[in-house]
């Protein structure tokens, strides 16, 4: 039969479609990193869990009851003056009450326990970064190594990252969805994130608050390396002999997109620092 | 030549490259082709339009019997011409986004940065402000008075002025294509980067101008309805016997009286930034952004519960017309209304949970957000327990309310998970929040307008839209919602920021292709709707419902012919119950002719509301471009306008007995010829407007 011999392949091509598009949940908090994005991921699970149970009921008896009783079934019953029974408004206020005052618990719990601001527990000391969001670039500056890279964010595997925010233009938000969530980024204000990475690899990282016309490309890589490996990465910046000076400073609040991340060798003190006050000042 | 004597005074900032045409010219990328090509068919438009009413010679009846009428009835129909044509651009401009983003998948597409911008910003700003807004204002205004044996709302001069600003603001709109450009700054508008050291073009300005009036007119038509509601029942239509369209309308006005002027606030602070060297959100000299974004959110959250409830509304009568049952858990729906709409204040934060608050007060908004699902899921199961031991008639509104219901729980499921601020975190910002807030805005929404739009068409028009159409575009609405919207939740989860023109991975593709072809469908969609309205004119006299109840209606509204007259009722009816018309078919005759009739008094139609929105838009426009001229003799004329009106003397018309008797008389006559239609036939030619009752 004709038809039969079609549908095999009426399934199989969706079903192609949804396994191979699943592939991009490698690049969500699904496919986690750290431990943040791991309990964050985690978190899904659990709400989505509850809430099958919220949604289910309603889609599945709006389609039966509605068909159930359509006006040509002559076998189902017809009450049109009944309008009230305390048994079911129990059942569709005091389950639903219930769920929100259980959840409620969870939310307080993991919200807390998620804060972005909240420094992560660890016996060794986090790295301290300072991320300034630039139109359209992000400026990782490394306050202790006195070092600094222009969209692409080195962290050691296994330590905790501290990450202080701000903006030299406009409100920004940075978002590495492998690692942790997002924060914002504002113009004479700090901002802290804090995260860490479980295992080496390249994360991506990007700006997801519009900033103009630069925005799409405002995306930078994060790379875990093991402490080593970080170790001779910091070297290999402070050799490179490419120092943020006045000029180099000048060009990073130019509006553009760097074609390649950029690294500096050495970073003026207190840059962090003057940004927030220089983005507050009359223009 | 346009910088030298006197023109920078009389054209402000205006130069040729402000117009689409020219910069086409000058520059023929595809980008802004396709600009020009929207200035254009904005003007040809505008043309066929003009040419077609002169040809037909209607310039007089148009204006006499519609623009300047203050007919609540005629106002709703006129808010609702705006939607569907606003509905038309945003659509339009939707698929544009969407094809862009299916293009630029590792490389430019065809759509530059600038003018992606201004098409996410005109999509979300129009969307919400002159298609959904203009819809539900359009729906409350002919069905509320009627529903509550009402000749009119309370201030039906007011009225006529809300449409024109609301009007006039889709104008600046529409100008907004042809002259200059719009705000890239979302439909949020948030500065900084909405600022003048940010943004110095005149595309915030025109999107600040156009909020406002929009706001303003919104604020006005909320105390209207409010005050209608109150103060204009017919005797007997006590609170507790308002049919729940009412009473979700009435919440609706509430919402926007407290919600509206945050927004007002908002864009005119930015505004004072912008023109005066205020700083109330630049980065520098103290100003903070925090500000506005609570400013703004504090009307955005329960401006979405101004645009969800009136379609709760509709949804109630719907489903309890076509399953002939009385509404199941009237009281606990109206409790749940009401919670609704106090909890819709207090939810705001969970649209910047990533601002940097501390955890104590994202937990308190997390979980006052997840308390609002109790009120809504409440409703739902009111319209399920409703159907349950009913007759329910798949009807396209019927159909709708279905797909809504199962719908809208997707969205509420996705909504809690962004309720959790850990989880919002990761997906804030990104394309997941955009398939969230469509899966909510279109069921809750668009659907709930469709559904509206179809179950009292009848009563506007006094014929029946064409089923087979109806169901066309019912089936285009619903499926290319699922294909258009659920990839952008997987591509939102693997991090793909929303406001975006260009991507770099090819892992992308296929998702966005399939939303593409899901927002070709819902195109399919919105031309069978035409279609069917086409094929509904056409038809007209086969499905005509003259005798005014093709339902078998509960409410007041079914118990007048259709169209109404324009005094709605002969005598004002008094009310027994909450099915009041129901009630009446099957205790005695509803249709009994009174002993006399009295002579009707009506306000006259008034040329202040055309006047002071178009002068409005005009001096909403001498802002944008710095004219100052304009805005000085627009301010006057709006001043002189209101002034004059308040001298104005004749302001009423009479109905005499004699012609209200004739009417009545001439209705009454097609009722009792008509051939009562059972349940089974209403979608057929059959159905004459009567309702055949059994018991
Ligand atoms: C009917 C079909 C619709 C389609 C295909 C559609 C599609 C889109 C797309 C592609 C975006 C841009 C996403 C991005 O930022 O990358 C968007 C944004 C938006 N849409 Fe829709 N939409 C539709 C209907 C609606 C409706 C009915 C509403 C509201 C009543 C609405 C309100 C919005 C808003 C507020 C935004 C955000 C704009 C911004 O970023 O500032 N849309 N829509
Ligand atoms: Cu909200």
């Amino acid at each position: 039969m004709k038809v039969s011999r079609g549908r095999p392949l009426l399934f199989a091509i969706p079903l192609l479609f949804v396994l191979s598009g699943c592939d991009v949940l490698k690049l969500s908090v699904m496919n986690y990193a750290g431990p943040i994005a791991a309990s964050q991921s985690h978190l899904y699970v659990i709400v989505g869990i509850v809430l099958v149970f919220v949604a289910g009921p309603v889609l599945l008896l709006t389609p039966l009851i509605a068909w159930h009783y359509r006006l040509s079934n002559k076998n189902s019953a017809f009450r049109p003056n009944w309008n009230f029974s305390w048994t079911l408004e129990g059942f569709i206020w005091i389950p639903p009450i219930g769920i929100v005052i259980g959840l409620g618990f969870v939310l307080w719990h993991y919200t807390h326990t998620l804060d972005p601001y909240r420094p992560i527990a660890s016996n060794l000391p986090a790295l301290k970064v300072q991320a300034v969001g630039l139109d359209w670039k992000w400026l990782f500056i490394y306050p202790d190594q006195r070092i600094a890279a222009v969209n692409q964010l080195f962290i050691p595997v296994g330590r905790p990252v501290h990450i202080s925010l701000t903006s030299g233009t406009v409100m920004q938000a940075l978002l590495i969805p492998q690692l942790a969530g997002q924060i914002y980024a504002m113009a004479g204000m700090t901002t802290q994130l804090n995260l860490a990475a479980s295992r080496p690899g390249v994360y991506r990282g990007e700006n997801t608050q519009f900033n103009g016309t630069g925005f799409q490309n405002e995306k930078f890589n994060v790379i875990a390396l093991s402490p080593s490996d970080y170790d001779r990465w910091v070297e290999h910046a402070r050799a490179s002999a490419h120092p943020l000076d006045a000029a180099a400073y000048a060009e990073l609040f130019r509006k553009s997109s760097p074609p390649q991340p950029i690294v500096f060798s050495s970073v003026p003190q207190r840059l962090f620092q003057n940004i927030l006050v220089q983005s507050q000042e009359p223009r | 030549m346009m910088t030298q004597g006197i023109w920078p005074a009389v054209l402000g900032r205006f130069d040729w490259h402000a117009l689409p045409f020219v910069r086409a010219w000058e520059n023929p990328t595809a980008s802004e082709i396709i600009g020009a090509g929207a200035a254009l068919l904005v003007i040809i438009g505008a043309v066929v339009v003009v040419v077609l009413i002169t040809r037909l010679g209607k310039w007089r009846y148009l204006w006499s019997e519609w623009l300047t009428s203050l007919d609540h009835k005629k106002i709703g129909i006129m808010y609702i011409v705006l939607a569907f044509v606003m509905l038309s651009r945003a659509l339009i401009e939707a698929v544009l986004i969407r094809m862009q983003q299916a293009a630029a998948i590792d490389n430019a597409g065809f759509i530059a940065p600038d003018h992606f911008a201004q098409l996410f910003s005109t999509h979300g700003s129009i969307m919400i402000f002159f298609m959904a807004m203009p819809f539900l204002v359009g729906l409350i205004n002919y069905v509320m008075p009627l529903q509550i044996g009402s000749r009119d709302v309370a201030f039906p001069l007011l009225n006529s002025i809300s449409l024109w600003l609301t009007g006039g603001a889709a104008g600046l709109m529409m100008v907004s294509l042809v002259i200059g450009e719009f705000s890239t700054g979302g439909w949020s508008g948030y500065p900084p980067y909405t600022e003048l050291a940010f943004s110095p073009g005149v595309g915030p300005d025109y999107w600040i101008w156009a909020v406002t009036l929009g706001s303003i007119g919104s604020t006005l038509t909320g105390i209207n309805f409010a005050v209608t509601v109150y103060k204009m029942r017919c005797p007997g239509m006590y609170l507790m016997r308002m049919p729940l369209f009412v009473w979700t309308s009435l919440c609706t006005s509430i919402l926007m009286i407290f919600a509206m002027p945050a927004l007002t606030v908002a864009t005119a602070l930015l505004a004072l930034d912008r023109y005066l060297g205020f700083h109330f959100f630049t980065n520098d000299l103290g100003g903070n952004m925090m500000n506005y974004a609570n400013l703004f959110w504090l009307f955005g959250h329960p401006e979405v519960y101004i645009l969800i409830l009136p379609a709760f509304g509709v949804y109630s009568e719907v489903v309890s017309t076509f399953s002939t049952k009385q509404l199941y858990g009237y009281t606990s729906l109206v409790l749940a209304t009401m919670a609704i709409a106090l909890l819709s204040f207090t939810v705001w934060v969970h649209h910047f949970f990533t601002m940097g608050q501390n955890a104590d007060i994202n937990a308190v908004f997390g979980i006052a957000t997840m308390t609002i699902g109790v009120p809504t899921g409440v409703k739902i199961y009111d319209w399920i327990w409703t159907m349950f031991r009913g007759q329910v008639r798949f009807t396209v509104p019927m159909l709708y309310s279905l797909a809504f219901m199962m719908t809208f729980v997707l969205g509420g499921f996705t909504g809690i998970l962004l309720a959790f601020p850990p989880l919002d975190y990761l997906v804030h910002n990104t394309l997941f929040l955009v398939a969230h807030f469509h899966n909510m805005l279109i069921p809750g929404l668009l659907y709930g307008m469709l559904a509206g739009y179809h179950y009292w068409f009848p009563k506007a028009f006094g014929f029946r839209l064409n089923e087979k159409w109806g169901r066309i575009s019912f089936a285009c609405w619903v499926v290319g919602f699922y294909i258009a919207f659920m990839p952008l939740y997987v591509l939102g989860a693997a991090g793909v920021a929303r406001r975006t023109q260009g991507m770099f991975d090819p892992i992308f593709r296929p998702w966005f292709y399939l939303a593409g072809v899901g927002a070709l469908i819902l195109v399919a969609a919105l031309g069978a709707l035409f279609v069917q309205l086409w094929v509904s004119i056409r038809e007209r006299d086969a499905n005509g419902v003259f005798a005014g109840d093709p339902w078998d209606g509960r409410g007041l509204e079914w118990s007048t012919s259709a169209p109404p007259p324009e005094y709605n009722y002969a005598c004002i009816p008094r009310v027994h119950g909450r099915d009041p018309f129901f009630d009446a078919k099957r205790r005695d005759d509803p249709y009994a002719p009174p002993a006399s009739y009295d002579a009707i008094e009506l306000p006259k139609s008034s040329m202040t509301g055309p006047m002071i929105g178009v002068v409005g838009a005009a001096t909403a426009f001498g802002l944008v471009w710095h004219m100052w001229w304009l805005t000085i003799i627009g301010v006057l004329a709006i001043i002189a306008t209101v002034i004059a009106r308040s001298f104005a003397r004749h302001v009423h018309q009479i109905f005499p007995p004699d012609e209200v008797k004739r009417t009545e008389r001439r209705w009454l006559r097609a009722v009792a010829e008509a051939t009562p239609t059972s349940r089974e036939v209403e979608m057929t030619s059959v159905n004459q407007g009567v309702a055949e009752v059994s018991s």
